[in-house]
């Protein structure tokens, strides 16, 4: 048997069923490794007594025969799902200690099934950002360094906590969110796999929210097998959200192994962008090799408006968030600033002190757009264009099955290289955000290695709800790149 | 839009002056629990005790639209014969307030659930007027700010947050201060019929604001003024007729009017100015992500059309059928209880006697009492026993007051009473005989008088009634009187 942490989370899984190793012994092996990868900072809270009371919860319903789908595995959870009892702090100092009273939907779907929160991972702050260098809580440390350098990589963001948790071994599987890329962009820079569900799939309640129409959980793992089997047990309508859709959730993991024979693969022409490298333009050419070779039939498809699709999410996500955010005020929870003399000083104090620059840009820039005399040419005009986004897709679809394209413009990069401009920080989710504005399932899987060592991934995105057929050209992608890498445990003290 | 009648001009130094009236409404949802949380909706509970988690604004809660509140705005809607909208829209009305947890309220902005209707309201001259209503919106109210419990601290009572209001909104179509209490009025009968709001003023139920314009009768329209805060019947004409003065005098001095919201005071009964047009929040109105567009079934929306109550309307024009002026039917069919009564009293006797009984004999007595109809003494079935006997003579009218005034005080059945205290009207022609013997003797210059001067009889009727402790029937006493006295028929 492998070492304990090394395992996925079906073949921990299928070992705990087997009465092989307990989940006292897994869950204890990750609290230690967690201890040691102190220096990565992928926790904000790490919860290892809790985790150990769990696991032995969890043993004893196995002696039982009373076991969940997800019974005794050790789970990572960005902290920006409320978890009870718990400290939840979306990585801003505006949350302060905030402890909620009550859980996510999501996190308990999990609870409910058996699993093990081993503690709360780093992120951007309130998820705005894709390198996890917005955090109160201090930058997260990619797992992976290029072979020819010790400097310090990105994890990617914003569930950066959560993709270096799992690429460090330090979970079997985390949750993360995805607004424009978070789930899906950590994890192809850490060589993992990251699934963002249809809109809808997976219930908001609970979840701090960033931007309300775009926001979706989903499952950060180290094979497809795994997520298919987390988002199995992720999914569920809640009459508690009610923009979650009530649709039959199906057996992922069994539906898997179908084949792509005959599956039609479209390769958007808009998606190869001037100034890529030509290491992610290889790669790309590559996957579609490896689906063609395995029977799926290749098309050129068209999207359009795909060069609108970043400008439309930076007007559509910073207008719901500059709403969304109005509620951490000082007033009821939360970090209040000292020494206000009137409410309005309370609000600027605790606001100002409390929300990170890039949070309060993206306020700015939301509070800007829906202004009077602003909104039809900002707001209005980007509902438009994410309605022809969405439009592009359908149309997409009516020629093929599932669209591949890249993950990311390019690999992890140096912690501090891309801080002081953000539009070039935006830019790394040119290939994701356009999935979220139509709503669709996305996922990113590990496909190959820069030349100097780091992981680059392949993007599949399916119809909407159509998760399924999306898993199995996933897992056809990752049968042929068999990547096997892991980072070197540098960070172990 | 027409103009008012001339009676409803007010004169200024340059001549005379039409005000233009319209309102915005709040009338809080009859429901449970609250628009978006099932917190509970109970009027006067401890500070803080009926707030959910997303009537607080905590991190990650998110608002489910309770069926029931969209229901009733519907049947609310219905009520004023308008047009409901299948497909509306919740929007975020985003401002900061200690007041407002999440930043922002949950509204409706472009698209209402509910369209154009009406409203036809009854004055005291007889007019009917429609009053135009532009739409009804669904949001949610806000908390309480309060800020006398503490020297230095304001505190913040969430039990409000969320509760369900409908916001009614009126064409400019009202003339005057009277026009503008009887709209509301109106409405609050209509909204209570329909068991949609209890229209209950004095907890804040329902809460008016009011735009006043002045114009020359028959020129443009001009700046109007929003009145916040008018929330009794008795200010609304009050801080009508105020603002019209002040704008009146305003323009007359040489000013413009500034388009401004004025706070009413009620204290001082003036209104004064809250902030200008510039000075107005940027609302960022922006439709709500976390609650898709609320559809409506059609045939969800025609069984609630087809289980509305008689309304105002249909009511009065029932009672007028029935021999009741416009006026006096408007007055009954104000509040469903008094209609409720008054259709109980009038039972198998005449509806224009019942009416003038409900009218000058209950409601005289509640108004000299303070009490309202449903805290009524006296049931209407008892009412009704009191008209009846008055009409088959076994009491007179003058008997059948006193009766009232006893079971009012002490209760008991009318028929019984009239029994134990033997109020039955004497007809019997010996015993008014008598009395008027008795009269006639007493008073030997009366009966020379009255020969002189004919209309001294009415004189001896009183005597005579006196004698028998008003219960004999004045028309036999009137006869019997002619008679004895030798008077002419056309005394």
């Amino acid at each position: 048997m492998r070492e304990l942490t090394a395992m996925s989370l079906a073949e921990a899984r299928d070992a705990i069923r087997a009465k092989k190793i307990s989940s006292r012994e897994l869950t204890g092996a990750f609290v230690t490794a967690i201890q040691k990868a102190r220096p990565l900072n992928a926790f904000i809270t790490e919860a290892g007594e809790q985790a150990l009371a769990a696991a032995d919860r969890a043993d004893s319903r196995i002696a039982k025969g009373d076991m969940g789908a997800l019974e005794g595995l050790p789970l990572a959870i960005k902290d920006l799902f409320c978890t009870k009892g718990v400290k939840t702090t979306a990585a801003s100092r505006i949350l302060g200690n905030f402890v909620p009273p009550y859980e996510s939907t999501v996190t308990q779907n999990l609870w409910d099934a058996g699993a093990v929160m081993l503690g709360k991972t780093n992120l951007d702050e309130f998820a705005m950002g894709s390198s996890n260098e917005t955090s109160a809580f201090g930058p997260v440390f990619n797992p992976w360094r290029a072979s020819d350098s010790n400097a310090n990589l990105v994890p990617g963001g914003s569930s950066g906590g959560s993709s270096a948790a799992v690429a460090a071994d330090l979970c079997l599987a985390a949750i993360g969110t995805d607004t424009g890329g978070s789930i899906r962009q950590p994890a192809a820079v850490t060589g993992r796999v990251g699934l963002k569900p249809t809109y809808g799939r997976c219930s908001r309640f609970g979840i701090v929210a960033f931007a309300s129409s775009l926001d979706q959980a989903g499952p950060m793992t180290k094979t497809v097998k795994d997520a298919a089997i987390m988002l199995k047990t992720m999914a569920s309508v809640d009459p508690k959200d009610s923009t979650s859709v009530d649709v039959s959730v199906p057996d992922y993991e069994k539906l898997l192994d179908g084949g792509i024979k005959g599956l039609k693969i479209g390769i958007p022409k808009e998606y190869r962008i001037d100034g890529a490298p030509a290491e992610i333009d290889a790669l790309w050419s590559k996957g579609a090799d490896w689906l063609r070779a395995q029977g799926a039939e290749i098309v050129e498809v068209s999207l359009p408006h795909t060069k609108y699709a970043l400008p439309t999410y930076y007007i559509v996500a910073p207008a719901e968030a500059s709403s969304n955010l109005a509620r951490y005020d000082g007033v009821r929870f939360g970090y209040r600033a000292p020494g206000a003399h009137d409410i309005t000083e309370l609000y600027e104090k605790s606001r100002g002190e409390g929300f990170g620059a890039e949070v309060q840009r993206r306020i700015l820039i939301g509070t800007y757009v829906l202004s009077a005399g602003y909104y039809d040419a900002y707001y209005a005009r980007a509902q438009k264009l994410r309605s022809l986004i969405k439009r592009d897709f359908e149309q997409a679809f009516e020629t093929c099955d599932v669209l591949l394209t890249p993950a990311t413009p390019g690999p992890a990069f140096g912690v501090g290289a891309k801080t002081s401009d953000p539009v070039e920080m935006y830019l790394q989710d040119v290939f994701t955000v356009t999935v979220n504005l139509a709503g669709l399932p996305g996922i990113s899987v590990p496909a190959g290695l820069t030349q100097n060592g780091l992981p680059l991934g392949l993007q599949l995105i399916g119809k909407a709800f159509d998760e399924a057929t999306m898993l199995r050209a996933a897992s056809a992608v990752e049968q042929a790149a068999d990547f096997k890498h892991s980072p070197a445990k540098w960070w172990s003290v | 839009m027409s103009g008012a009648a001339k009676n409803k001009y007010i004169k200024g130094e340059t001549g005379d002056w039409e005000i233009v009236i319209g309102m915005e409404v709040h009338a809080q949802v009859l429901s449970n629990s609250k628009l978006f949380s099932g917190a509970s909706t109970e009027f006067g509970g401890e500070p803080n005790n009926q707030v959910s988690f997303i009537d607080a604004g905590f991190p990650g809660m998110l608002p489910a639209i309770n069926g029931k509140c969209v229901e009733q705005a519907v049947r609310t809607g219905l009520g004023l014969k308008a047009k409901i909208n299948l497909r509306s829209i919740f929007d975020r009305k985003n401002y900061f307030y200690p007041d407002l947890p999440q930043g922002y309220q949950i509204s409706q902005y472009k698209d209402p659930v509910v369209g154009e209707g009406e409203v036809m309201i009854d004055l005291k001259d007889g007019e009917s007027i429609r009053v135009g209503i532009e739409r009804l919106h669904l949001e949610q109210d806000a908390g309480k700010s309060l800020h006398d419990q503490h020297p230095d601290s304001s505190f913040v009572d969430l039990n409000r947050s969320g509760i369900a209001l409908m916001e009614i909104v009126t064409r400019p179509d009202m003339r005057s201060s009277e026009e503008a209490a009887a709209f509301l009025k109106k409405l609050r009968a209509i909204v209570r019929y329909l068991g949609t709001c209890d229209g209950n003023m004095d907890e804040g139920s329902m809460r008016a604001d009011v735009n006043v314009s002045v114009r020359k009768p028959g020129g443009p329209l001009g700046t109007r003024c929003e009145i916040k805060n008018v929330n009794s019947m008795r200010f609304i004409a009050q801080a009508v007729e105020y603002e019209a003065r002040r704008q009146i005098e305003v323009i007359e001095g040489g000013g413009t009017i500034r388009q401004e919201t004025r706070l009413f005071d009620s204290r001082q009964g003036e209104t004064r100015s809250m902030r200008s047009k510039e000075e107005a929040h940027d609302y960022r109105y922006f439709p709500d992500p976390d609650l898709l567009p609320l559809e409506l079934n059609p045939a969800w929306v025609e069984e609630i059309a087809k289980s509305l109550p008689e309304l105002p309307d249909e009511k009065k024009a029932r009672f007028m059928a029935q021999g009741l002026s416009a006026y006096d039917a408007s007055v009954l069919v104000a509040e469903r209880e008094l209609a409720d009564y008054y259709e109980e009293l009038t039972k198998g006797v005449d509806a224009k006697s019942a009416a003038n009984w409900l009218n000058n004999e209950v409601l005289g007595r509640l108004n000299r009492d303070g009490l309202s109809i449903g805290e009524v003494p006296v049931s209407a079935a008892a009412n009704n026993a009191i008209i009846q006997m008055v009409a088959d003579k076994t009491i007179s009218g003058k008997i059948a007051k006193d009766l009232l005034d006893i079971i009012w005080k002490e209760g008991g059945d009318p028929r019984q009473v009239v029994e134990a205290r033997s109020l039955k009207q004497v007809t019997d022609t010996g015993a008014i005989d008598a009395a008027i013997e008795a009269v006639i003797a007493a008073n030997p210059d009366k009966v020379e008088e009255v020969k002189a001067k004919p209309k001294l009889a009415a004189w001896f009727v009183g005597q005579v009634m006196k004698q028998t402790g008003g219960k004999a029937n004045p028309a036999a006493v009137n006869a019997a009187l002619k008679t004895r006295l030798n008077l002419p028929e056309e005394g």
